[in-house]
């Protein structure tokens, strides 16, 4: 490991910042309450032997020890058909682990009219003489390898990094088709790591991709095909410390590298959050949230990163942009943190954040609401909106992600629950008159003072009822929450049995969101029907955000594509002109997955020319020779 | 069982299209039974019952209304509160109010009466077929054409037959005036639109919203005239686009996914107000609809008007249509509540929509066995047709020629099968006993009035009375253009050119279908395929050689081509002597006004000194098509500030229009040099070339 300690005063500074560490380890497990102050950590640890809290972190360097190489998540849970027939969902790590589905094998036979005859496994394994040798920068190599940053140029560990979770970057993982791979792989350990990483690859003209958690959905990982240049893969995945927190004023320091789960984890155990909850925040990082423009689902509390975020270090071609103090808002000129967020990596790896950080809250609850239909569902969330009384989070789950949902409910223990949901299902739809085929669910969830939490509910679940919207469990909500975590090793089990599918998402005014809706949705089966997709496909909407001005929506949609010759491409062309459609109504390119390479056809027309050419001359200026490479964006 | 024959008449392209006679089945049932049935149509998917009275309310409650009426209120200086009372008045006089008890009322009347007017009421099931499925998946828009009072609620009554939700339709405001019968109408799903709404801010604001709404929320079928008004010629009329503009724009900002455009093509026998329309178009007002009227006209119910046949066109989507011609996001950046006015690129497509939709009903129409004799007919000179009488047998074996050409021009004849060609020429000629007789082996035109009356009749009542006689052998006529006018005016460019060269042709074919534009249907920006068409069509019947560059008469074509060329001459005449009144009278300002009668005093008096061979240019229609082709060309101008329509002409330019125009009529061949003209479209650029 190299150390970037120096002269006389290293000796001091591991002293110093062993003390430091051990005031961390003693607060991570124990708050101390009232007590504040600045902890910190020194940037640079002396290895992983000195980091306290490093053995509980997620990702480890080689992620195939955990991660599945083709799939979503971890390899030791996934959705399964058993011998009986049954849906189940396998390990211990998700509160659907290990429980039998029971409707989800007839809500997949008749959604999709798959079979579980009709089988399409993927290759069981990496076959490492598919993957193209390493194309190395010798001279590059050689001054890397004096650093002591580790690094590796082996297949596997490229073939992880050479891909996000786009639909045809798994497919054809699955098919075991790989690509253009990144050449090397770098795990730089701190801040300056990076510095020496970035200067060197600009010494010898090396492309530079950075990766956090892997968890694209933009193409933005791909490495450009055009890209001659050996291409080396910056993982941030180590970089996972938060370095201090600062009760004084409710921030934290935390290397861009780490892991959603890791982070919130982490300062839960001091008693803190930051309430940024993507809903791939088990496996997303910091630097990938900030570089995205990403949106948690409790962003009605605690924001979007951009309301997060106090300060930014980053490494460019050119130098180290961050800004000097910590004010919570300044009139500076534009604000230069606003080229970072959203540059997808064309500028530079961003290495170190300042986060606000939250109290955790004391009380949290689900809850759901039954609509008679999604216009009334939408109209209440828009009311909701107007109040600006939305609880931390409120989604409005279509009638066809309502019926999804149901499909996964986990096998009831006692006669009694299947009893009472029986009941409840014969109230909403025989008492209450409302149509299964058109009702709708709202979930939520509040989070605070139990008291103002109770309070809160009742408020919207008196919106709620002016909508004829109808309270209907904090189970259906808990579930509804669940299946965001689940539904991306869902669509591994669907591509087992013929099915593929993926969500794109989008914002738009309060005014267009049914329009937006019902257009696209049509659009889509209109689309696969033009495309000779031979079953009707599955196409859902669901509201996932509310803003004052508008709302985030997001789509899943899924085709069972037996009888075409080449799924993915229809698959394509089918999304692309979901997007043309989004677009021609009025909504965004992108609410927070970004543009990517996916979506970058789109961006002229999206932010206009002069838009294109400002953010090119930033690009111009910052990074002149491309060494962040990965041509996402512009 | 209904009877259903094969279209025989049609060409190859709808070989296996059935027709059905729906009044077989009525005729064979009681009418009350009829009336009463089970009325169980398959809405809209999705589309919430919606009454008339929440239809109402919505356009009032509109944020669209709300902002115009607050405008108006502050243009105006009254208050918000009374512009919306008024508004609130123009929704009573405007909206329908649809009810099943009324259309059951109405489809027991029109049994009764169609029943006798009326042999068969053919309808197209694959047509009405296609609907049902549509009108399951998107807002629906019945576009017929409007050839006759008669076919007002035809479509409804068709549509209730078959179990299809009834539409509400647009219908001019005077209907609404007639006593009970206004409100029947109502009921039965009319609602009702002034005529001349101008500017009038308000009215344009409630009528767009209402059209919008009922659009939107796909609650019925909307049926209206692209056309505007009843084409009192029988020919299509140049689309309107206002109504259009309204039905379109929920498509257009995304409030639908889609809309579906239905053609339906009624096509007539004979049209039960065809002297009337005649009369009208020579300057005889037209009756006041008013309900006595009505009862007055049942004379009408004494005689037989043939056949009818509703034709159902293929349902059309805007979405496929609009596909790659329009950028819907020009509507995002502001509230889509508020007006805002189309693009360019957005009133190009409608207007292309419209026209397309027309061209698609003429397509869709049935020529009958009588249009192809009065397009004879009117080639004979007319004293023929007045004293000697036309020969009967050449009148035959010229018709059985013309069908074989409408054939070969893909046309749809309503030819009888089964049925001696004699049989059917004569008994078409029986059908129209009120506009020809056949006597000794030859025909003579009936001229109204009594001749030997106790008054003589002055020559120009006369030429008045010929004229009258005449124009309703247009307006059958006009009914097989459609099939002819491409070519005709291929065949007529190379009469006038006397070139062989393709470019030059096309020039001159331009030049024609840029006059003409008016008169007939041509789809913007089509000029090149209408060229090839028409080309393609004399190639196929024989008429012409085409090669890469050049088009080569045939002998064997020169029936063809001087058939064409005389079916056009008229119209060529027609504005060749109004483009000759407008330099040669001393005027640049004119009212229509004064127009109209003086045109007809002129056209009057060639008739009689022999100088003039055609009575078309004493239709105010013909009239009214010249003025409007005049301001397209921008050689007459209407003038802005005045009250009454006053046009000012730029003499230099009519005379420079009608001096290519006259080559034809002294039939002198010029040497026009168009090789050098490139944009025939721009006529501007046109002219220097060929002076």
């Amino acid at each position: 490991m190299a150390s970037n300690s120096s002269g006389s005063d290293s000796s001091d500074r591991q002293r110093i910042a062993q003390q430091r560490l051990s005031v961390i380890a003693g607060h991570l497990q124990r708050p101390v309450e009232g007590n504040s102050g600045i902890l910190a950590a020194e940037c640079k640890a002396q290895g992983d032997k000195l980091d306290v809290s490093s053995e509980r972190r997620t990702v480890p360097r080689r992620r195939q020890e955990i991660m599945k190489w083709n799939g979503w998540g971890y390899s030791d849970s996934k959705f399964l058909y058993n011998k009986k027939g049954q849906a189940e969902f396998t390990g211990k790590r998700y509160r659907l682990s290990g429980m039998i589905i029971p409707g989800l094998r007839e809500w997949m036979e008749s959604t999709f009219s798959a079979n579980l005859q009709h089988k399409t496994p993927a290759a069981p394994i990496l076959n490492s003489s598919a993957v193209q040798p390493p194309t190395l920068n010798e001279a590059f190599l050689k001054e890397l390898k004096s650093t002591g940053i580790p690094f590796s140029h082996d297949a596997e560990d490229r073939v992880f990094r050479s891909h996000g979770h786009c639909l045809h970057e798994i497919f054809a993982l699955r098919e075991g088709k790989i690509g253009r791979v990144p050449d090397l792989v770098v795990w730089p350990n701190c801040h300056n790591d990076v510095v020496k990483i970035v200067e060197l690859a600009c010494k010898h003209n090396v492309c530079l991709i950075p990766y956090g958690g892997g968890t694209s959905v933009s193409s933005a990982l791909e490495c450009p095909p055009e890209e001659t240049r050996s291409i080396v893969s910056l993982d941030t995945s180590q970089m996972n410390r938060i370095l201090w927190i600062d009760e004084k004023n409710l921030t934290a320091h935390v290397e861009a590298g780490i892991v959603g789960q890791d982070l919130e984890r982490l300062l839960n155990e001091s008693g803190y959050c930051t309430g940024h909850e993507p809903d791939s925040m088990e496996f997303s990082s910091l630097g990938g949230w900030v570089a995205t423009r990403a949106s948690g689902m409790k962003k009605n509390i605690y924001g979007n990163i951009e309301d997060l975020v106090v300060h930014i270090k980053m490494v460019t071609p050119r130098g180290v942009i961050e800004k000097s103090c910590q004010g919570p808002r300044m009139s500076t000129g534009p604000d230069v943190h606003h080229f970072i967020m959203g540059s997808e990596g064309t500028l530079g790896v961003v290495t170190e954040v300042t986060m606000k950080i939250r109290p955790m809250p004391e009380y949290q609850k689900y809850g759901s609401v039954v609509f008679p239909n999604f216009e009334m569902g939408v109209a209440c969330l828009r009311e909701v909106a107007r109040q600006r009384c939305a609880p931390a989070s409120i989604r409005l789950m279509d009638n066809e992600q309502f019926k999804f949902g149901h499909a996964l409910k986990p096998q009831v223990s006692s006669i009694f629950t299947s009893f009472l949901d029986g009941l409840k299902k014969f109230y909403i739809t025989k008492f209450k008159g409302f149509d299964p085929n058109r009702l709708c669910v709202a979930t939520l969830l509040f989070e605070g003072d139990r008291e103002k939490v109770l309070q809160h509910e009742k408020q919207v679940y008196d919106i709620a009822a002016k909508f004829g919207g109808l309270a209907a469990g904090e189970d259906n909500g808990q579930r509804g929450y669940m299946l965001t975590f689940v539904i991306a090793y869902l669509r591994d089990l669907g591509m087992d049995y013929y099915v593929i599918g993926e969500s794109f998402e989008t914002s738009m005014p309060w005014d267009r969101v049914l329009d937006i809706c019902r257009n696209v949705k049509a659009r889509i089966v209109r689309e696969c029907k033009d495309k000779g997709v031979q079953f009707p496909p599955l196409s859902t909407c669901r509201v996932t955000q509310t803003y004052d001005a508008g709302a985030c929506v997001y789509f899943y949609f899924a085709f069972n594509y037996r009888g075409l010759s080449d799924p993915v491409h229809v698959y394509e062309q089918v999304e692309h002109a979901a997007r043309e459609e989004i677009l021609a109504n009025g909504g965004s390119l992108s609410h927070h997955h970004g543009v990517g390479k996916l979506r970058k056809e789109w961006m002229r027309e999206s932010i206009s020319s002069v838009g294109m050419g400002m953010l090119k001359s930033v690009k111009d200026y910052v990074d002149p020779n491309n060494i962040f490479g990965n041509r996402n964006l512009l | 069982m209904t009877s259903t024959y094969k279209d025989s008449g049609t060409a190859s392209l709808n070989d296996d299209e059935e027709f059905t006679d729906i009044l077989e089945e009525r005729r064979r049932n009681t009418d009350l039974g009829y009336a009463l049935r089970t009325f169980n149509p398959q809405p809209y998917k999705g589309a919430p019952s919606c009454s008339t009275s929440d239809l109402n309310k919505a356009v009032l409650e509109s944020q669209y209304l709300r902002y115009i009426a607050k405008e108006i209120a502050l243009e105006t200086g009254s208050s918000v509160e009374k512009v919306r009372q008024e508004a609130r008045g123009i929704l009573e006089e405007m909206s329908h109010n649809l009810q099943l008890g009324f259309i059951r009322l109405m489809a027991y009347t029109f049994n009764k009466v169609f029943k006798r007017l009326f042999r068969s009421i053919y309808v197209n099931m694959e047509g009405l077929n296609m609907l049902q499925q549509a009108i399951q998946e998107s807002p629906v828009i019945l576009m017929p054409n409007h050839r006759s009072y008669v076919d007002f609620l035809i479509v409804s009554f068709v549509l209730f037959t078959y179990d299809i939700p009834i539409p509400v339709i647009a219908a001019g405001i005077p209907l609404a005036s007639m006593k009970v019968v206004g409100e029947i109408l109502r009921r039965s799903g009319a609602f009702f639109i002034r005529r001349a709404i101008g500017s009038d801010k308000l009215y344009w604001a409630v009528l767009s919203e209402y059209v919008r709404t009922i659009v939107r929320t796909g609650c019925a079928p909307l049926e209206f005239y692209v056309e505007g008004f009843r084409s009192r010629t029988l020919k299509s009329v140049v689309p309107k686009l206002g109504m259009m503009d309204m039905v379109l724009e929920p498509y257009f900002k995304g409030e639908v996914f889609d809309i579906t455009l239905v053609p339906i093509s009624i096509s007539y026998d004979r049209v039960v107000e065809e002297s009337l329309l005649a009369l009208e178009l020579l300057g005889v007002p037209k009756p006041k609809e008013s309900t006595t009227g009505l009862f007055k006209a049942s004379r009408v119910l004494q005689e037989d008007y043939g056949c009818m046949h509703v034709n159902f066109g293929r349902p059309l989507s805007v979405r496929q249509l609009c596909e790659g011609k329009i950028n819907r996001s020009e509507y995002n950046l502001i509230p889509r509540d508020l007006p805002q006015r189309p693009s360019t690129e957005i009133q190009d497509c409608v207007n292309w929509l419209a026209h397309l939709i027309v061209r698609t009903q003429e397509e869709g129409a049935l020529i009958s066995p009588w249009s192809l004799m009065a397009c004879l007919l009117l080639q004979a000179p007319i004293t023929t047709l007045t004293e000697e009488g036309l020969q009967w047998h050449g009148l035959t074996e010229k018709t059985l020629w013309l069908r074989k050409l409408v054939l070969d021009f893909r046309g749809r004849l309503n030819w009888p099968a089964h049925t001696p060609d004699s049989d059917v020429m004569s008994s078409t000629v029986a059908l129209h006993h009120s506009i020809v007789h056949h006597k000794a082996g030859r025909v003579y035109l009936v001229q109204d009035g009594n001749p030997a009356s106790q008054d003589p009749l002055s020559p120009e009542e006369k030429v008045m009375r010929t004229a009258a006689a005449v124009l309703m052998l247009v307006s059958y006529r006009n009914q097989a253009l459609h099939v002819f006018v491409r070519p005709g005016i291929l065949a007529t460019a190379i009469h006038i050119t006397k070139s062989t060269q393709k470019d030059e042709l096309f020039s001159f074919f331009c030049f024609l279908r840029d006059v003409f534009s008016s008169e007939f249907i041509f789809i913007p920006g089509r000029a090149s395929q209408d060229f090839d068409e028409a080309c393609s069509l004399l190639q196929k019947c024989g008429a012409v050689y085409i090669s890469q560059q050049e088009v080569t008469v045939l002998e064997t074509g020169l029936e063809v081509l001087s058939f064409l060329q005389k079916l056009l001459q008229p119209f060529l005449e027609s504005y060749q002597l109004i483009f000759r009144y407008l330099c040669e009278n001393g005027a640049h300002v004119f009212t229509e006004k004064q127009f109209l009668p003086a045109v007809r005093n002129l056209a009057t008096k060639l008739i009689l000194s022999g100088d003039l061979h055609t009575f078309e240019v004493l239709s105010s229609d013909t009239q009214k098509n010249v003025l409007s082709a005049l301001r397209r060309l921008e050689a007459v101008t209407k003038l802005r500030a005045s009250q009454q329509n006053e046009y000012k002409v730029n003499k230099a330019a009519v005379r420079r229009t009608g001096d290519i125009l006259c080559k034809i009529i002294c039939d002198i061949p010029v040497k026009i040099k168009l090789l050098f003209c490139v944009r025939l479209e721009n006529f501007d650029l046109f002219l220097p070339c060929c002076l």
